[in-house]
């Protein structure tokens, strides 16, 4: 009965729900054209060290890493977007914005901690939670957490190749750092951003 | 390879698990987070593929066996802080950082200068900034956190030093 009509997107915007806000879609930007030069300059050099067969060569390999990854990809995008959508944002600020305090940082490393997936999963999730109210300081917590001490990495990489023992002691060694940084990153950010992040998109 | 398989049941079962929780808020709440989902995708795949497909020229450039040399058995703070330039410079994914890492380490590498080379690794490898870090989160967001790290994996190294050897 209350099946809304398949075609009628602007009715998403009537729901109840509080309007989402806009996540942060950049143009192409400097980094992105700082890369493009940096892979056109380094895709010349292996032309002129390798040929046109080299340049080929790793082409056709980085096009099927590229095919792999695309379903994770997928997968992170909607992870973030459902994220951003079911959390609540006034806890979400209160739990992890400005003045969450060392709760907040404790609370987002906990988080990065138990992240499943990589990198295709950890930024997403990471910028949702920008956009709905997590301040610098508990998302640096987060992503430094989820690099640092998260098990994915460690599980699926570390062990194999650096060795239990090594990988526990380096996680034990890492456990106090995502909460330095992001205390370190509220220390400076207050600072640096004097008014309250003024009206940036990414509040 | 069963640990990407179980990354990839984990990852899509999170996916199942908050589309359904936002399911059940009501259809819209999960249309909207679902077209919202796909445009970020649609927009996110130029910017990856030019890292993904980019990265292996760059790599191809940097010789491994540069790397490896920088990690040399040469200790102490300057050991530490070639090591964490290493890390940031390791081109490849964690294939090739963790076993430049165990390489270093069994030919001689000091510890604490090994947990710096990983731990700076994990924080700022080029590539993985590049190719994933700015394409998905503010710009300004990513200068920031990669300036607020540098002083990590020597507080890493620098525990390492103090607690010794695992």
């Amino acid at each position: 009965m209350s099946e809304p009509s398949p075609n009628n997107p602007a009715h998403a915007e009537d729901a109840e729900s509080e309007p989402r806000p806009g996540r942060v879609r950049k143009p192409i930007g400097w980094s992105t054209i700082m890369i493009a030069a940096l892979v056109a300059v380094s895709a010349g050099l292996v032309w002129r060290r390798d040929g046109t067969d080299g340049v080929l060569e790793i082409l056709t390999h980085d096009l099927s890493l590229f095919g792999g990854i695309l379903p994770r990809v997928l997968a992170g995008c909607l992870l973030g977007a459902f994220i951003s959508e079911i959390l609540p944002h006034e806890k979400v600020s209160r739990a992890l914005g400005p003045k969450s305090g060392l709760k907040g940082l404790l609370i987002g490393t906990a988080f990065g901690a138990i992240l499943p997936g990589g990198p295709f999963t950890a930024y997403p999730v990471a910028s949702a939670l920008l956009a709905v109210g997590a301040d610098f300081g508990a998302t640096i917590a987060m992503v430094v957490s989820w690099t640092l001490i998260g098990y994915g990495r460690a599980v699926a990489w570390e062990i194999p190749i650096m060795g239990t023992d090594f990988t526990l002691w380096r996680i034990l060694i890492s456990l106090p750092l995502p909460v330095l940084a992001g205390a370190l990153g509220r220390f400076i950010y207050v600072r640096v951003y004097p008014t309250p992040a003024a009206k940036d998109d990414e509040t | 390879m069963s640990a990407a398989l179980l990354i990839d049941i984990l990852l899509w079962g999170s996916v199942f698990g908050v589309g359904l929780i936002a399911f059940r808020r009501g259809p819209p709440v999960f249309k909207a987070s679902l077209r919202e989902g796909s445009m970020d995708f649609i927009n996110i795949v130029p910017r990856i593929a030019l890292g993904v497909i980019g990265s292996g020229y760059i790599a191809a450039i940097i010789p491994q066996e540069v790397i490896t040399g920088w990690l040399g058995p040469d200790s102490g703070w300057l050991g530490v802080a070639t090591a964490v330039i290493a890390g940031a410079a390791t081109p490849g994914g964690p294939v090739i950082g963790f076993s430049i890492g165990t390489v270093a380490l069994k030919s001689g590498g000091g510890v604490p200068q090994v947990v710096a080379y990983v731990v700076a690794w994990a924080l700022f490898a080029f590539q993985r900034v590049i190719l994933w870090e700015i394409p998905f989160m503010p710009a300004r967001f990513v200068w920031f956190r990669c300036a607020v790290s540098v002083p990590f994996p020597f507080v890493a190294a620098a525990i390492a030093m103090v607690i010794g050897k695992p």
